[in-house]
């Protein structure tokens, strides 16, 4: 088909072949090819994403009351662990001190990291920001977690402050039911 | 090389085929006739080898797949199964694990071969970058496959390697959630890994096909590197390379029987003969044995992202190494000072698998010298990777650019045939022992 590609021999054609129409003819049937190839893949791709069943087990609630003081309980929430920290005064206090701290990667003060006025509980995902290891509790440095893969330390209120994780561990989107109990997601 | 058939159909039939399809005397010329440079050594019959093992892995996967089941609440107990109630199930799972570690181990003696006697050069680079596709497909599959028993290895090993793709800027996470599937690694992450699982191996098989077209092209290289010049420089594929290889495929069928049947579990980890938990990340992850070097690249790096863009770039590397080797002469055998920055190479290469399997803080010799520079102490295994890394990135992108240009090779032989047939004194000790040189 080399005699049809536009201005290649325009000697050849007779009258109304426009070298132009033709130019026209070829692009709009790519484009169409083009358009109608991506409007395939895209839901070829798209059923990887979650389904509407994985995104509907989304919330869960959780009873406080089994949090005793200083103590930490590790529920399943979207496939992943979260952790649902009862601190101390002398923890929490810890944590406020460092606010300030020189060595914050991802400054936050602990008011941020905790609902107003229950500075006692730390709801947080219990993943490492770094690649997604679950971090021990009351390990490292800082008395928070360590996460035992890379070697990261986080603080008392869940910060990073040593080792190769960028980001503070993630506080879920959650809310106080009652004073006993919270619904996260 | 296509041209010069020498079929000639003997029988009615083969005639009527051969007008049709002449798919026998392809045969004939490809894998019977191809002329094949006499001086082939062991080194070069890891290719076979290779081809071997991806009919191993595939026969054996295609068996385990009917009875495995890719389910989280039910994949651990299926392999399980496979292992304890289904007849030979112990042994066809056996030879599909160990045969990955085999499959990687002859790929990696394969390219080593390959960098030593410079077969990447042009007019090769097609070849080499079509093995280079090969090897990051495999690596894709054997991670996936790593994945299916669902063991607490496989689960976190899955996080962690998935978790990679997320360091990357603004496409980093879609991607990551389109492999999960979901908000983590769950079921629909362990469903579409069993799909890719068994789908990447053919299209392994069929890159193979254009690795074995491109090699047919040019033809082989062989130990001196220099080009074929006339027929006394060849032989028949059939029967002297068919021979070789077989032998060399006994003999490392001899070792994979051996792990096979004897140590079957030492190349994994007993953390993964537990079920999945998301909730517990067991102590210490590392990946199996063929990723090390890559992990230890991984970790030599404080930053989340540098050391994924490093690790890729390790790999990345390959595919442009025909750019960057400067010098005229393939082989390493006239090249004394790149031959020596080469085995410094091949040892950098196992110094970062040994850091890759430790973990980052420990001491290399004894206790920890207390003295720390940047964020470790000078005597740790980060230190050892980052050097390790250092000659690993300079080998490719300064050395041997360099070294091409500046060294003084030795005198090349006139042909193949020369060296090989005024025997000793003229070879230089080559890398391989020479009972097979009896061309």
């Amino acid at each position: 088909m080399a005699d049809t590609v536009a201005g290649a021999n325009p000697d050849t054609h007779g009258a109304g072949d426009d070298p132009s129409r033709r130019d026209f003819i070829h692009i709009a049937a790519g484009a169409a090819a083009v358009g109608a190839v991506a409007g395939v893949a895209w839901p070829l791709i798209d059923q990887m994403n979650p389904a509407g069943d994985t995104l509907a087990l989304s919330s869960i609630e959780f009873d406080l009351g089994k949090v005793a003081p200083g103590q930490q309980v590790v529920v399943k929430w979207r496939g992943k662990p979260l952790f649902v920290r009862n601190r101390s005064p002398e923890q929490i206090a810890a944590a406020v001190k460092d606010d300030n701290a020189g060595d914050l990667r991802d400054p936050q003060t602990d008011e941020e990291r905790h609902k107003p006025g229950k500075a006692e509980w730390l709801v947080l995902i219990g993943t490492c920001t770094h690649l997604g290891c679950v971090p021990t509790v009351g390990g490292g440095d800082y008395g928070g977690w360590f996460c035992p893969c890379h070697g990261s330390h986080y603080d008392l209120s869940g910060r990073i402050r040593k080792g190769p994780a960028p980001r503070n561990l993630q506080v879920p989107e959650y809310v106080f039911l009652s004073d006993t109990s919270i619904k996260v997601g | 090389m296509s041209g010069h058939s020498t079929y000639e159909p003997k029988t009615g039939i083969e005639r009527w085929l051969d007008t049709r399809l002449p798919i026998v005397r392809f045969m004939k010329d490809t894998a019977l006739d191809f002329p094949t440079p006499k001086n082939l050594n062991y080194w070069y019959t890891f290719g076979g080898i290779l081809a071997l093992m991806l009919g191993i892995q595939l026969a054996t996967g295609i068996v385990l797949a009917m009875h495995y089941v890719p389910h989280v609440d039910h994949a651990f107990a299926s392999v399980e199964r496979i292992m304890r109630d289904v007849n030979y199930g112990w042994l066809i799972r056996y030879m599909h694990a160990n045969g990955a570690s085999m499959f990687f181990l002859a790929v990696y003696i394969h390219m080593i071969r390959n960098l030593y006697y410079g077969s990447y050069k042009a007019p090769r680079e097609v070849l080499w970058i079509l093995g280079c596709v090969i090897y990051l497909l495999m690596m894709a599959t054997a991670f996936i496959g790593y994945v299916l028993p669902w063991g607490q290895m496989s689960f976190h090993g899955a996080v962690v390697i998935t978790n990679l793709i997320g360091a990357l800027p603004i496409v980093g996470e879609p991607i990551t959630t389109l492999l999960w599937g979901g908000p983590a690694v769950d079921n629909p992450t362990l469903n579409r890994f069993f799909s890719l699982h068994y789908l990447l191996p053919f299209v392994i098989a069929g890159v193979v096909i254009l690795h074995i077209w491109a090699l047919h092209v040019p033809g082989n290289n062989n130990p001196t590197g220099v080009n074929v010049k006339s027929k006394d420089d060849t032989v028949p594929f059939h029967p002297y390379y068919t021979v070789k290889d077989g032998f060399a495929i006994a003999v490392f069928l001899l070792l994979y029987a051996s792990f096979v049947f004897y140590n079957p579990n030492v190349l994994g980890h007993a953390d993964n003969y537990i079920p999945a938990n998301p909730l517990v990340t067991p102590a210490h992850i590392v990946p199996e044995w063929y990723f090390l070097p890559f992990y230890a690249i991984l970790r030599a790096v404080p930053d989340k992202l540098g050391g994924v863009l490093l690790m890729f770039g390790a790999i990345g590397t390959l595919f442009v190494l025909p750019w960057l080797d400067t010098s005229k002469v393939r082989s390493m055998r006239y090249r004394p000072t790149a031959r020596l920055y080469f085995f410094i190479f091949v040892f950098m290469s196992l110094v970062l698998g040994y850091c890759g399997g430790q973990l980052p803080d420990n001491p290399v010799f004894g206790s920890p010298s207390g003295f720390k520079l940047l964020d470790a102490d000078i005597n740790s295994m980060v230190w050892l990777s980052r050097v390790a890394t250092i000659y690993f990135f300079a080998y490719f992108w300064l050395i041997l650019p360099v070294l091409g240009l500046t060294e003084t090779p030795l005198p090349v032989p006139e042909s193949i045939s020369e060296p090989v047939l005024s025997h000793p004194a003229t070879t230089p000790a080559g890398a391989a022992a020479s009972p097979e040189k009896r061309g």
